[in-house]
């Protein structure tokens, strides 16, 4: 059985397509062609929503972006998308609605006691009440946000895919209505790439709503089929549907979305396909035809359901084929809202009056609306409207002579439609988003855009040109002139413009405020902007408070800051704030239109970067090794390190105390591959390590090995490392594993922008080399069955390096140490990495080879009051704050040297680096606890420093500490405290770094 | 986003460069005789423009060379783009933007 309200013929829906959904857990149906407005409509359901602040009823107000009211919760669960316009939301079958920000209904809603009391609800009203005291904030908010608040998050993680893509066009041209397709005609004929995109499902824009306009001598829409089918047949000419142009950012760059598959039902969603496509567009020239959007009337109760903008009812009836009503009245400013009176009429609604604030109505279809015999009620205003859940009748009385007043106590009308208009608003958006300027149109009472910024034009109703043929010719001629800019000049005889009728909506007479028969405020509510609930009244309480600017109005009584950005309310409230002042509405000024036109879906920007994706996992070459050892990982940047190698029934602690032990008493074994390696080579290779490091290096012999300190030109120390010397101008740096990539664009900079004359060349590559590090006592004769080096102290001392072969294969060992025992460093290319790994491991058996994660190295280097960059420093940690005199030369400069003459270098109260002892050995400190020198009950307690390194040290048989304290280099062996979150209180001694062979014999044996 | 016209590579978008601060500030060879205030406006300092600002940019994610680049700070057009150690083009360096 068909809808009540549904017409029997006509419109561009599918009566053989039924669809059936669910709003409100009522189910319903509708026609495949349908939004989910037009087929509540057809079900005679128009209370869909309460508004934000009084929780009035609201119904249905426009027929597409710009809807404020009706704002629709969508889908279940996890996929469940807020604040969707029922406007813009396409019927399909098994759709889940509900209305939001009502509770426990729409019907019934608790919240309407706001209403009552809105006197207690100006403008201002969080500000001016929430304020104090402002601890109390945090409780206030949660009530707000519950009994306010537009719609629900999602239960749970998204369970739809979503797709980034970018895209270069010639001519993007934004909205494919009249102008938009003659201008995509044009562009496309000449040659140029055109992106045509379009936020409806269908191209043609107000066509589709129009049930008689004629282009061509044709009927409208089938002159648009012709236009689609020869733009599909243009290779240069992409169409996107169902695409909006959200926002306009920098030099051409235009954010797109594309809705995919919220159209198809969840089971014939291609499984292929995501579910929206963020369009990251560069375009040479823009082409803005995204039309106009009808303005509001703002008079004494405008909001209650049943009243619409009189082109959304003609949308309703023509591309729906629903009647938005029974019996209808319109409320118009202006001779175009006619045309929705006579669709109405023709559709079968009883128009009961038109009443028109016009004292004498005129213009072509004003004209006709006479002739079909419509009572037409000039110099007539609608001064209240009755009806709770929906209109039921307006109160209508004539107009002063100037339109300040209102006469006699009225007469009522009975109705429940209100069809209404102000007037046109260009959809300037995107232009004033590009930073184009926009003036006031004073023949038509609306903001159009003035001198682009940026490569972009405007056409058709956008642009304030608001008939027919018009926009033909402006789209026509705009997509030639966009094109022949980007050097395609269009061939052959000059085609004409598709020609139309050119009417406009004129004549009008401008009223921003229509009087009631009570003062502002006392009775009636003026609605300005209906999604937020600001009134007339609200705004003019603002500027009596002292409120001049625009943008203060705004951000101070929250209209047009909705998600509907103030589509319909904008121009209303600048029309309204010039009233009160009496000055000419460009005095007033305009507020910034803001990206995004419509709310855009998260799950776009996030893309396919989600869950895994989310940011590439770098391995080592045995990183499958480790896994079956059953390592335990650790994150370092993007790198996964083996953090311990737990066995059988071990937790972290054991594991590393056994690792640990392993180094010093035998042999461990360790994946180094990660430390950042960069090749440096050149016949200045030595001079701009020289200038890079804080130490010499051009005596380093070739062979040789060196520990550097590398510091900002700020004189902090920014990494470290063992740079060696392979060749005369050939040397191999390391770095920290997460500072490989900024240092090596540190290096970068200074040489090409500071040292262009040094002929040096920079390689990274940390990745084309495994590094196996072997620590301990027997480190030399488990390296000895394997290489043809000769590894006596006298052949291969510290500090040097030799190249050969490790298990056969081509090797580079390094004699260094990380650990302070005996202890070589094994480069092989990264393909051999696991078999090398594997040959150590099973020749190194009879040692009890032990693999040690980062937290025994951690460990291991601290027993030696090795530093961690990063851990003992954070960017303010100098050379000579580390107690590292001895690495920073008098002789030369270097990157950061000045910087470390600076007088506040010289300081005794420099944080310094230390050791602690705790008084109770098996005490560990924890990392980050702040140091004290005396406690008090209760903080504050004057800091000194903290603790950057602690460990219990199975080799020294205790808990070991670094920290950095102020003068701490002049308090060795005094008393420090540590009071802990817990209340307890450490105490410990200030002691050297160097906990375990301070003499250093066993590196060097 | 800002397209940037890399001198080496051709038009990228920004996501593909890092940013260098102020150009031809040139690291000065004789820190010995300043004074702290005269190195530390050297490490620290830069001009904060309105209107045609001189600036380093570098591909990161291209050719990893650095160049200079002359950009309006309020429209953000990029007026020229020219290598490292180059006079910077003459341009109507405008005031009263």
């Amino acid at each position: 059985m068909p809808a009540r309200f549904r017409l029997t013929q006509g419109g561009l829906i599918d009566r053989s397509k039924p669809v059936s959904f669910q709003f409100n857990g009522k189910v319903y149906l509708g026609f495949e062609g349908d939004t989910l407005a037009s087929a509540l409509i057809a079900n005679g359901v128009h209370l869909v929503g309460r508004s934000f602040k009084y929780h009035r009823p609201r119904g249905i107000m426009s027929a597409g972006a710009e809807e404020a009211n009706a704002l629709i919760q969508v889908g279940e669960g996890a996929r469940s998308d807020p604040n969707l316009r029922a406007t813009q939301i396409e019927l399909v079958d098994g759709l889940v609605a509900s209305s939001q920000n009502c509770w426990p209904s729409v019907e019934f809603d608790v919240s309407i006691v706001n209403n009552f009391a809105s006197r207690l609800l100006p403008s201002g009203f969080y500000y001016k009440t929430f304020m104090w005291p402002a601890s109390f904030w945090m409780t206030y908010e949660s009530a707000i946000r519950k009994a306010a608040g537009l719609g629900k998050a999602p239960e749970g993680p998204d369970p739809d895919s979503y797709d980034k893509t970018f895209a270069h066009c010639d001519v993007l041209v934004v909205g494919a209505g009249p102008s938009g397709l003659t201008a995509a005609l044009s562009a496309g004929r000449a040659g140029a790439r055109v992106i045509l995109a379009e936020q409806d499902n269908a191209l043609g824009g107000d066509l589709l709503s129009e049930a008689d306009a004629e282009i061509q001598g044709q009927p409208a829409l089938e002159w648009v089929e012709g236009a689609r089918a020869e733009l599909e047949g243009l290779e240069n000419v992409r169409i996107l549907t169902r695409t909006q142009c959200y926002g306009y950012f920098d030099h051409n760059f235009i954010g797109l979305m594309q809705n995919l598959t919220d159209h198809l039902p969840q089971n014939a969603k291609p499984a292929s396909l995501p579910r929206h496509r963020l369009w990251k567009l560069r375009a040479k020239q823009v082409l803005l035809a995204t039309g106009a959007i009808e303005r509001p009337l703002v008079f004494s109760d405008n909001d209650r359901p049943g009243i619409m903008l009189a082109s959304a009812c003609r949308t309703y009836v023509n591309r729906y084929g629903v009647k938005p009503g029974k019996k209808a009245v319109i409320f118009t400013n202006n001779d175009g809202a006619y045309a929705a009176a006579l669709d109405l009429h023709k559709a079968g609604i009883h128009v009961a009056a038109i009443v028109d604030l016009r004292s004498d109505p005129e213009g072509p279809m004003t004209e006709q609306a006479r002739e079909a015999g419509l009572r037409i009620l000039g110099n007539h205003a609608v001064i209240a409207t009755a009806g709770d859940k929906r209109v039921k009748a307006v109160l209508v009385a004539p107009l002063s002579e100037d339109g300040e007043k209102v006469y006699g106590g009225g007469e009522k009308i009975d109705c429940d439609l209100v069809a209404v208009s102000g007037g046109w608003n260009p959809t300037v958006h995107l232009h004033s988003q590009s930073r184009g300027k926009i003036v006031f149109d004073d023949d038509y009472a609306c903001f159009v855009p003035g001198t682009p910024a940026q490569e972009s034009v405007t056409a058709g109703a956008c642009s304030g040109n608001f008939g027919l043929g018009a926009c033909l010719t402006q789209g026509h001629d705009a997509g030639i002139a966009t094109a022949a800019k980007t050097g395609f000049k269009a061939k052959g005889r000059k085609r004409a413009p598709p020609k139309a009728e050119d009417r406009n909506f004129l004549p009008a007479r401008w009223m921003w405020l229509v009087p009631g028969d009570k003062p502002l405020g006392h009775g009636g509510k003026h609605f300005v902007d209906v999604q937020n609930d600001v009134t007339a009244a609200d705004l003019h309480l603002a500027l009596r408070e002292g409120y001049r600017s625009i943008e203060h109005v705004k951000r101070y009584t929250t209209t047009g800051m909705g998600t509907d950005q103030g589509k319909t309310s904008n121009v209303n409230a600048i029309g309204i704030v010039a009233g009160h002042f009496g000055c000419p509405i460009p005095n007033v000024g305009v507020t910034t239109f803001r990206p995004p036109y419509t709310p855009v879906t998260f799950g776009v920007f996030a893309g396919r970067d989600v869950g895994d994706l989310l940011d590439p996992v770098r391995k080592t070459p045995m990183h499958a090794l480790h896994e079956h050892a059953g390592a335990a990982f650790e994150d370092v940047g993007q790198w996964k390190r083996p953090w311990y190698f737990p066995i059988a029934g071990e937790d972290m602690h054991q594991a590393v105390n056994r690792e640990v032990k392993a180094c010093r008493d035998s042999l461990g074994v360790m994946d180094a591959s990660t430390l950042g390696k960069i090749d440096i080579q050149g016949k200045d290779a030595a001079e701009f390590l020289n200038r890079i490091y804080t130490n010499a290096w051009s005596q380093l012999k070739v062979g040789a090995c060196r520990y550097g300190l590398m510091l900002g030109e700020d004189g902090m120390v920014m990494d470290d490392g063992v740079t060696s010397r392979l060749g005369e101008n050939h040397f191999l740096m390391t770095t920290t594993t997460g500072n490989a990539a900024p240092v090596l664009g540190h290096l970068e900079e200074y040489l090409q922008t500071e040292w262009p004359e040094l002929e040096v060349y920079l390689t990274s590559v940390t990745e084309q080399f495994a590094t196996i590090s072997l620590a301990g006592p027997n480190a030399r004769n488990l390296l000895a069955e394997l290489t043809d080096i000769d590894l006596s102290a006298e052949a291969f001392p510290f500090m040097t390096l030799r190249e050969g072969t490790a298990a056969g294969i081509p090797a580079r060992v390094f004699r260094i140490s990380f650990t302070g025992d005996l202890s070589y460093e094994i480069n092989v290319p990264a393909s051999y990495g696991a078999a090398l790994w594997q040959t150590v491991m099973t020749a190194g058996e009879k040692y009890g080879i032990t693999p040690y994660g980062t937290e025994a190295m951690h460990v291991l280097r601290a027993e030696k009051g090795f530093i961690i960059v990063g851990q003992e420093t954070d960017g303010s940690v100098t050379p000579f704050d580390l107690g590292m005199d001895w690495i920073v030369s008098k002789k030369k400069d270097f990157v950061g040297r000045r910087s470390l003459f600076r007088a506040d270098m010289s300081k005794d109260d420099r944080k310094q680096l230390v050791g602690l002892l705790t008084d109770v050995p098996e005490q560990v400190l924890p990392e980050g606890a702040q140091l004290v020198e005396k406690v008090e009950d209760k903080p504050p307690m004057k800091m000194l420093g903290h603790v950057t390194s602690s460990y219990h040290s199975p080799n020294v048989g205790r808990s070991i500490a670094m920290a950095l304290i102020k003068g701490g280099r002049a308090r060795m062996g005094s008393k420090l405290y540590a009071p802990l979150a817990d209340g307890k209180v450490v105490t410990c001694t200030v002691t050297g770094v160097v906990f375990y062979d301070k003499e250093g014999e066993r590196t060097r044996g | 986003m800002l397209e940037i016209n890399c001198p080496y590579c051709g038009p990228r978008f920004e996501t593909e460069f890092s940013y260098g601060g102020e150009a031809h500030i040139e690291r000065p060879k004789d820190s010995e005789n300043l004074t702290d205030e005269q190195w530390g406006d050297y490490v620290f300092m830069n001009s904060n423009t309105k209107g045609v600002f001189l600036e380093r940019w570098v591909h990161t994610s291209g050719c990893r060379r650095w160049f200079n680049v002359a950009r309006d700070t309020v429209s953000y057009q990029i007026l020229a783009v020219y290598e490292t150690g180059a006079k910077p083009p003459k341009l109507d360096l405008r005031n009263d933007v």
